[in-house]
């Protein structure tokens, strides 16, 4: 059986996504149902600002454009089609793009899942390390440095330290670029993209940094006080070997814990922060769609931001798994 | 002749806390031969592990210092050693066992990998040998079917089974000297035959000088060779094991034998027990820690510290009452 635990734990990683699969059906069902609703609770319709916006007040081109949308079914019914055309992946259409949801947000898209990727990543390496360093310097001003640049992090909003962060390394050190994906007319290129994404990822990535920083530390303290790192070091390992190859591992547990809880907030927070650097994502879209009450626009992203959540939560808990061997499925 | 394997001489490790410095070992001397086994009996808080730990030069700083006396190792001082040093010391000159096995394991380490590790820290083997050798010793510690368990984790072994890894690591380097801190007490009984068995046997096959820590006197006589019984962070009683059990000097010592159910025995009274509790070793007694529960004190014991006599050869006391006759 020396290969069959690693085996066995193949076929619980398998057992677990495909039960997470079949979770991720009802909880779909769940977040159209309750993101339909409460759109149609709010007050006013697209409609209302299509035709102002384009001065259409003959009631009879206003009556077909409502057949048109649909929007002259109850709202039940309009729910039971929309869930119908979504499980033929139709998204419905946005007139303000002219074209289909799902490609509207398919443009956006990638810009979002890099900033996401890249936030998350700088979250986690930065948060990790500063957490592993207060807490190997504990009592230091090491340990305080780490603290206070946390508790300011936590504490500023993202959309304030976007601004603040463009007003010093863009305008007055001109560093980097203001906003945007690419430099206007002669851009593209990975540099390019790369450099423009360094602001907006330090915005977002800055505070969950700080939450890991913390978290990190003081489960780092918690795990040393544990018996077998004595055991680590009655074997003659230094204490930086027994911090790397025992402490950190065990340690790691908690932060993945919040990394999957966080991921929700990590989509919402790129809202903001893709407004603040006109990043050219999906949560410009959204703002844009909200402001303009492009509600297709809006349920599709609430849709496929929720798949975006489930799919991270997903690979959260199997890398968990990977960490911890006594995790056995539930 | 070949110098001794531990020799301890007057160790003195202190508690530094807010509340004051608190002597967790006060002048602890012994030695322990090769192929022998002494054991440090007493109860919770009065010192054996934090004097195992100090040997080991693994104490919790802070709070805990050494502050005097030696640790020959082969001869050698290892107290003024840099930590550096020991290093090379712990793990490969002096193993270490632990009370609770199942904690005294990395959860998320295979057992291989934990082994391994010991093995290729003091030995430079290579990851292919290291693992084969950690298969030998999974064998040579009677663990059954081992080169499966290599790759299993901590929690997929019974509490024995884990003991008996902590116990490979433990001699994976062939240490001279072997302290083993409450090993059996976490196990079942049926379990700690077995492990106790096991470490004579391979004390037996290498000759290592072994500190057994219990508070248990029954593992005691099974085990030791010589006991040292301490109270308060002081040793009170040193004797060969027969002698002590014959006849205690110290009405701790006697206490504790007292307290101990004896197998077979038909008891009408109850078990003995030893009134009071040890007292905190921030707020000891002027004379003889033990005076306030002894039943013997005197007027002497309370305010004078009696010093260790040594009656016979190998035989140490420190206690007035125990001077004037037996218990």
């Amino acid at each position: 059986m020396a290969s069959t635990s690693g085996s066995s734990r193949r076929n619980a990683a398998l057992r677990l996504l495909k039960r997470r699969l079949l979770q991720a059906i009802p909880l779909m069902l769940g977040v159209v149902v309750i993101n339909f609703v409460l759109i149609h609770l709010a007050p006013g319709s697209f409609l209302e600002l299509m035709t102002a916006e384009n001065q259409v007040s003959d009631p009879a081109t206003v009556e077909l454009l409502r057949k048109t949308y649909g929007l002259d079914d109850p709202v039940w019914l309009q729910l039971v089609k929309y869930i119908w055309a979504l499980m033929h992946l139709d998204f419905g259409f946005s007139y303000r793009q002219n074209m289909p949801v799902l490609d509207a947000i398919w443009v956006g898209l990638p810009a979002t899942l890099l900033l996401m990727i890249s936030s998350i990543t700088l979250a986690f390496v930065i948060g990790v390390a500063a957490g592993v360093v207060a807490s190997a310097k504990v009592r230091t001003v090491w340990d305080t440095a780490v603290s206070v640049a946390a508790m300011f992090f936590f504490a500023a909003p993202s959309f304030w330290l976007g601004i603040m962060m463009i007003v010093l390394f863009a305008v007055k050190l001109g560093w980097l670029p203001v906003s945007g994906m690419e430099t206007i007319g002669g851009g593209g290129g990975v540099l390019d993209i790369l450099h423009h994404l360094i602001l907006p990822t330090l915005a977002l990535g800055l505070f969950y940094a700080a939450t890991y920083a913390r978290v990190m530390r003081s489960s780092m303290l918690e795990v040393a006080q544990l018996d077998f790192v004595r055991t680590a070091r009655a074997k003659g390992l230094s204490r930086r070997r027994v911090t790397l190859s025992h402490v950190l591992r065990n340690a790691l547990l908690p932060v993945v814990t919040i990394l999957g809880v966080q991921m929700g907030t990590i989509l919402a927070g790129s809202v903001v922060i893709e407004s603040v650097f006109s990043w050219p994502g999906v949560g410009s879209l959204l703002f844009d769609s909200v402001s303009s009450r492009n509600y297709p626009v809006v349920l599709g992203i609430m849709v496929l931001g929720s798949l975006v959540v489930i799919a991270a939560n997903i690979a959260v808990d199997l890398i968990y798994m990977w960490l911890d061997p006594r995790i056995e499925i539930r | 002749m070949a110098a001794v394997p531990l020799e301890v001489s007057d160790l003195r490790t202190t508690l530094f806390t807010r509340r004051g410095e608190m002597k967790a070992v006060d002048g602890l001397s012994l030695s322990v031969g090769a192929g022998e086994t002494v054991a440090l009996v007493g109860e919770s808080g009065c010192g054996k592990s934090l004097s195992a730990l100090s040997i080991m030069r693994l104490l919790p700083d802070p709070p805990a210092r050494i502050v005097g006396g030696a640790v020959k190792l082969n001869g050698r001082d290892i107290v003024p050693l840099s930590e550096e040093s020991m290093l090379d010391i712990r793990g490969k000159e002096i193993g270490m066992i632990f009370q609770d096995p199942m904690s005294a394991l990395n959860p998320v380490a295979t057992i291989e990998k934990q082994i391994a590790e010991v093995v290729m820290a003091h030995t430079g083997l290579g990851r292919f040998q290291a693992r084969a050798r950690a298969h030998e010793l999974l064998e040579q510690v009677g663990i059954p079917d081992a080169a499966r368990r290599l790759d299993a984790y901590p929690h997929q072994l019974s509490g024995g089974m884990c003991q008996r890894v902590v116990i490979a690591m433990a001699i994976a380097c062939s240490p001279s000297v072997l302290i083993a801190d409450e090993p059996t007490t976490a196990l079942d009984v049926t379990v700690q035959a077995q492990v106790l068995t096991l470490l004579k046997r391979l004390q037996a096959e290498a000759g290592m000088a072994m500190i057994f820590i219990t508070h248990d006197l029954g593992v005691v006589a099974e085990t030791a060779d010589r006991v040292v019984v301490m109270y308060a962070g002081r040793k009170v009683e040193e004797a060969a094991v027969d002698d002590l059990f014959e006849a205690p000097l110290h009405p701790y010592t006697a206490g504790l034998i007292g307290a101990t159910p004896v197998p077979g025995a038909v008891r009408a009274e109850r078990l003995a027990d030893i009134p009071g509790m040890v007292p905190p070793l921030n707020a000891l007694p002027p004379g003889c820690a033990f005076a306030p529960r002894c039943p013997r004190a005197m007027d002497r014991c309370r305010t004078e510290r009696p010093a260790l006599t040594e009656p016979r050869p190998g035989r140490r006391v420190a206690c007035f009452a125990a001077e004037k006759g037996p218990t």
